[in-house]
């Protein structure tokens, strides 16, 4: 599979309160207006642009993205807002789960090669990044199997619908 | 080789032994939802099974810790919606007022060995009485929760080592905000940790908890200790000594890594804002003066019948400082009569704290306890993330509850020590 989108840098750190901030639980149950706060406190401009739907945006982020709270709906805002796949140095380990089981791919690299507004080539087979912006070719960290499998038949529950029930091929 | 903590519960719950880097799926004792994320767990179990369905609803909770009582609509619309899926499913439900979802497992549920899930980062607090406890999202807690099972990678573990007694005016909270600031707040990333040495036996279970609670703020899977008289003592206290069994890691056990802490050299610490990782002595925070116009004591981590103590001695026969908040949220109700029959809550009272029901509280950041720009609130809670009080232009400093009581006294950022130098403790 392979992902373009053009870079959006957040920095280190970023927890899933500034996600998905715990003033707008009201809207848990609405996603859709939701989404417009996503990644607010992090970046405010960034729903705004993202909803646009101009280009595709690739979350590119320091270490640790998506720590705190467990809330899935972080995960499910950035999809929602059309990110097609998120990009950090590392993962908090619920947000990473989420990700993928939702159907979001996830993926680690060393993203200070990665400048805001660089044109992404992702992929994901491969774990390639291409910067297109710069020329270069990043390696990706490598997904665990059983979250590529998870992510090739696009989230959790169609894994388990499609295979009657929560079992994995041994590895 | 023997078996750390984490390996050895899974292997006994599967019959078989694993380790790190296996993967295990197995049966899952006990699974909760909140109710900032059970509507989006329902609707997942709903996406999977085609209906509202639970394997077991005996091992399912819901409880409304984070928005009750309501005070907006929405939340009110939420309760209903899970009060019905509680109706429909014969799950377990605690309501408004019972307490938090952390609490409540370890009073009333979780028994030694038990495989624990909640959507909700903090479930590992119940990883204090040697349970598999882990925090997930909504989709694997409506799966644990639908099909009675979930997959965990079994994790690697560091151990600590705790040594020394405590000094006074020092805490299970200073420990583990040491431990942060020794190993960063993604130090323990997918690991477990444990807890083992000397010093751990002198650390009740309501200490325990508050440091199993913060496994999250390490990035780890869970933190555990192992269950011990302690262990036993404390589910005697709740009425369930029969659920009480030890469970030691081998000797031969292999880690990550070990460190060893020497818990008699501490002071108390406190976590400036933004995150729980920018830990700095109390000696030196205090000497900034920082004008607090908050203080909350609560939450599954201090928000127990030992934390409220110990801030009520430290108010007793002293006024909260003009132009300041103290919020109590006693962490249940079982903790809230306690205190009331200890005289621990007319203590906190007379000293000018408002009391409120046994909740999350201002925690979460949804309804209680916000704040407006610039202000600054000293908080017993384990996170302070930018907006985590409502208000991305507020700042949040994370301290024990001797520290917070010290602080609603002196208006500042203060040290506790001071108050406890007459034989109060």
């Amino acid at each position: 599979m392979i992902i373009r989108g053009r870079a959006w840098k957040f920095g280190d750190y970023v927890s899933t309160d500034l996600i998905a901030p715990g003033r707008y639980a009201n809207l848990r149950d609405n996603l859709n207006e939701f989404v417009k706060h996503v990644l607010e406190d992090a970046d405010p401009k960034f729903a705004p642009a993202a909803l646009e739907r101009k280009e595709a945006y690739i979350v590119v982020a320091g270490r640790n993205f998506g720590q705190g709270s467990s809330r899935e709906h972080a995960a499910r805002l950035i999809k929602l807002s059309g990110v097609p796949i998120v990009l950090a140095k590392s993962f908090a380990r619920i947000f990473y789960r989420n990700c993928f089981n939702i159907g979001l791919p996830a993926l680690t690299t060393d993203t200070d090669k990665i400048d805001h507004g660089d044109e992404l080539e992702i992929d994901l087979e491969q774990g390639v990044i291409h910067n297109k912006t710069k020329g270069t070719q990043l390696p990706a960290g490598r997904i665990p199997p059983i979250m590529m499998q998870i992510l090739s038949e696009g989230g959790i529950i169609e894994y388990i619908k499609r295979h009657g029930d929560l079992v994995f091929e041994k590895s | 080789m023997g078996l750390t903590l984490a390996e050895k519960i899974l292997s006994m719950r599967l019959g078989y032994d694993v380790r790190a880097g296996d993967i295990a799926l197995c049966e899952v004792d006990m699974a909760i939802v909140q109710d900032g994320t059970g509507t989006l767990t329902f609707d997942v179990i709903r996406q999977l099974m085609g209906r509202d369905f639970l394997k077991y609803p005996e091992r399912a909770l819901i409880v409304l810790d984070h928005l009750g009582p309501p005070g907006r609509p929405e939340y009110a619309t939420m309760h209903g919606r899970l009060r019905k899926f509680a109706q429909e499913t014969g799950c377990l439900l605690a309501e408004v007022g019972e307490g938090i979802s952390h609490i409540l497992l370890s009073e009333r549920y979780v028994k030694p060995g038990d495989v624990v899930v909640g959507a909700d980062s903090h479930t590992s607090t119940a990883a204090g009485m040697c349970a598999f406890a882990t925090g997930m999202g909504s989709t694997d807690t409506a799966i644990a929760m639908a099909l009675g099972k979930q997959w965990f990678r079994v994790p690697e573990t560091i151990r600590f080592e705790l040594h020394g007694k405590l000094p006074q005016g020092v805490y299970a909270k200073d420990i583990i905000l040491q431990i942060i600031r020794l190993i960063g707040e993604d130090g323990a990333a997918y690991k477990a940790m444990e807890y083992g040495g000397p010093a751990i036996k002198e650390l009740s279970m309501d200490a325990r908890f508050t440091i199993t609670s913060m496994a999250q703020e390490c990035g780890a899977k869970l933190g555990l200790f192992p269950s011990d008289k302690e262990t036993k003592r404390w589910l005697k206290l709740h009425g369930r000594e029969a659920h009480w069994q030890p469970i030691e890691p081998d000797p031969d056990a292999s880690y990550e890594r070990v460190y060893e802490i020497d818990v008699s050299k501490l002071e108390p610490l406190v976590s400036e804002p933004h995150t729980p990782g920018n830990v700095k002595p109390i000696s030196e925070v205090a000497q900034k003066r920082v004008k607090v116009h908050q203080v909350f004591l609560g939450t599954c981590t201090n928000g127990r019948l030992e934390d409220l103590k110990v801030a009520a001695e430290i108010v007793r026969g002293r006024q909260v400082a003009e132009d300041l908040r103290f919020l109590v949220y006693p962490g249940s109700r079982w903790i809230y009569r306690q205190a009331l029959k200890k005289g621990i809550i007319r203590k906190l009272e007379e000293a000018g704290a408002i009391i409120a029901h046994a909740a999350c509280g201002p925690c979460p950041g949804m309804q209680f306890g916000l704040l407006s720009d610039g202000e600054v609130c000293v908080a017993t809670q384990n996170r302070n993330f930018k907006g985590r009080l409502g208000n991305p232009n507020s700042f949040i400093y994370l301290t024990s509850p001797a520290t917070a009581a010290a602080t609603a006294i002196e208006g500042v950022i203060a040290d506790p020590r001071p108050y406890l130098k007459n034989g109060t403790e």
